[in-house]
């Protein structure tokens, strides 16, 4: 008897795709790294030790034995070395400490912001592609009124009314750059509305929300998943050139905008201070746009030229 | 198609209520007054408290501040239409004076990189495409993507430290469009000193825009090289330096054409980090040192001009499309 072989989902087909992407591949080994790193940062960077035995004769230090606000200034402006790997700002303060606190801030400003807004975007563009007419016209005039708005300097004012902090940059983030994705659902929806299974879900009697949400998302994630990646790396872009100018979060938190903000006294004197946290915005940001990049040539080989 | 237009026009008339009605209540969303922000700026704290109160009580009415918010929005509607922004809190000018001050400069500079993108990247992108899967395809391709995600404030910074200011380099000036006094210099060397102000700003607004405009470039080439007229212009015997610049290019070019509607709003508005950090007074600036003193006609005024002009350049750019692209008609439907 000949058995039947499952053919394979489609996004283990995605996977199987990306997989041959060797770039890519490592780039979420990498996102994965700055993951662990963000999530273990209190004990990454700690001056306290790890585990000490019993009789306290021995202990294991943290890898980085230094916390990002544990200042010396008999230590300020060292160049890397053995005790601080990337070296030492004006205040004694390690560079690799902050640095590992900083990736929160950026990981958080990403995942967050770009979680708001795909929100936001999913369900204008889905209510707008399903019910078209008038619903279609408010969302469309909507995204055509955000998008005139100058982002950047949308997100600078009203940062500077409601004040800077971590969350209300997510939250600003998150309702000024939703138009992206409204568009891309509005347009994938508008294609499934008349696809066969649609309407067979529609004459069935399953309701709106269960077409909307069980039926047409599930084909419409992979478009929204690719631009959600490059979203991040935009998101990361916008936290650190904020705190470069001083918007972001407030200055006793590190975050790599603002330590690259803070270095530029001293960018004549001490090269790794404007170094070490470009470097890692430019890396970061480099890897998310591989990832994205990966992905969507996963999901759709035809585009791949 | 002009029945299009105007459809389009008609459209645009509820979006421009909207980007009025959020500029407005974004404004509103201020914390604290600013007529009392003014008296405190301005150093008449000390004055005893029944006086500052009056006087901030006076500013209010001055200002219109007293009255409900629609009335309010109505007032500054009806200026708004006639260009009339109010007056900065910051210097008691006009704030139409102001913007027409940094407009030029930011024109200026966007223009230049613009134009500087289009006549690289368009080659590059191009070239690229003609030999896929080769060395110099990898190559390009891996240095646009680098490129592409560089920071430009962290550009920025970098180069002002090593080729300006003189700790390293002092080859460019640090900040400004020109020198003090260069305006009393003969013309063509006062062309040069702004030119010699532009270079590191200009790399930095360029470099971005270069790497995805050749990227895009190379992936429209490719697309057009895979189609049948290419292989019928090859067949007719046309030389391959005719089918790929006749044939490939003038086809590849329309969506770059289109682009340039997206292009524009960047350029109206300018790049607040990099006018900051080379200190150039443009529309970016403006916008930057509005939101530090609290300056909300200015901002009101910047919002509201960048977001009516971007309106106009996306109208602007569809329209362009279909003159470019003979095959995409609207009105009809």
């Amino acid at each position: 008897m000949a058995t039947i072989k499952k053919s394979p989902s489609y996004w283990k087909m995605v996977w199987r795709q990306y997989r041959r992407n060797h770039l890519a591949t490592w780039g979420l080994v990498f996102i994965a790294f700055l993951i662990v790193m963000a999530l273990g940062a209190p004990w990454i960077a700690t001056n306290k030790p790890l585990w000490c035995n019993a009789s306290g004769s021995y202990c294991l230090k943290a890898p980085i034995p230094y916390t990002p606000t544990q200042y010396n200034l008999d230590e300020s402006l060292m160049p890397p070395n053995r005790h601080h790997w990337l070296g030492t700002d004006e205040q004694g303060r390690d560079v690799a400490a902050r640095m590992v606190f900083g990736s929160r801030i950026s990981l958080a400003v990403g995942v967050v912001a770009v979680g708001i807004y795909v929100a936001i975007g999913i369900l204008l563009g889905a209510l707008a592609g399903y019910y078209g007419g008038w619903v279609d016209q408010v969302v469309s005039r909507a995204i055509e009124i955000m998008i005139c708005f100058p982002t950047f300097f949308l997100i600078l004012t009203l940062l500077a009314f409601l004040g800077p902090s971590i969350y209300n940059i997510m939250i600003i983030i998150g309702l000024t750059s939703w138009t992206g994705i409204a568009r891309l659902v509005r347009g994938e929806f508008l294609k499934l509305k008349n696809q066969d299974f649609v309407q067979a879900a529609i004459a069935l009697g399953a309701s709106d929300s269960r077409v909307i949400f069980r039926h047409m998302l599930p084909n419409a994630l992979a478009p929204v998943l690719v631009s959600a990646t490059f979203g991040v790396a935009a998101a990361i872009l916008i936290e650190s050139g904020l705190s470069f100018l001083g918007f972001g979060v407030p200055p006793h938190i590190p975050s790599w905008g603002s330590i690259l903000s803070q270095s530029q006294e001293f960018m004549d004197i001490a090269w790794w201070l404007t170094l070490v946290p470009g470097a890692a915005i430019f890396i970061t940001i480099t890897v998310y746009n591989i990832v994205g990049e990966g992905l969507r040539d996963a999901i759709d080989p035809r585009l791949k030229v | 198609m002009l029945g299009y237009v105007a459809k389009r026009l008609l459209l645009m008339i509820p979006t421009f209520f909207g980007i009025t009605v959020l500029t407005f209540f974004i404004i509103k969303l201020a914390p604290g007054d600013p007529a009392l922000m003014r008296v405190q700026m301005q150093g008449m704290g000390k004055v005893d408290a029944q006086m500052a109160a009056q006087i901030v009580e006076e500013t209010r009415k001055l200002y219109g501040l007293d009255q409900p918010l629609y009335v309010q929005y109505g007032k500054w509607m009806k200026r708004l239409v006639t260009l009339d922004f109010g007056e900065s809190y910051a210097d008691h000018r006009p704030v139409i004076e102001k913007i027409k001050e940094a407009f030029p400069i930011t024109i200026l500079l966007n223009v230049l990189t613009i134009i500087i993108i289009y006549v690289i990247s368009i080659p590059v992108g191009i070239f690229t495409a003609l030999k896929p899967q080769s060395w110099w395809d990898y190559g390009s391709a891996l240095l646009l993507f680098i490129l592409y995600s560089l920071p430009s404030f962290w550009v920025a910074a970098l180069l002002m430290t090593y080729f300006a200011g003189g700790d390293y380099l002092n080859l460019f000036p640090i900040m400004g469009i020109s020198s003090f006094g260069a305006e009393s210099l003969p013309w063509y060397e006062y062309v040069s000193n702004v030119a010699w102000h532009l270079v590191l700003p200009i790399v930095c607004l360029t470099y971005g825009g270069f790497a995805f405009l050749a990227r895009f470039a190379r992936s429209n080439m490719l697309e057009v090289i895979h189609q049948d007229f290419m292989r019928t212009a090859r067949a007719k015997g046309l030389s391959e330096w005719a089918v790929i610049m006749r044939h490939g290019f003038r086809n590849s070019l329309v969506p770059l054409v289109s682009l340039m509607g997206s292009l524009l709003p960047a350029l109206l508005g300018g790049s607040v980090i990099i006018e900051q950090i080379f200190s150039i007074p443009g529309m970016g600036r403006l916008g930057f040192q509005s939101i530090l003193q609290r300056d909300y006609p200015t901002i009101m005024a910047l919002t509201a001009i960048e977001a009516v002009l971007t309106l106009l350049s996306i109208l602007l750019s569809d329209l362009l499309y279909a003159v470019v692209d003979p095959r995409i008609r609207y009105g009809d439907d």
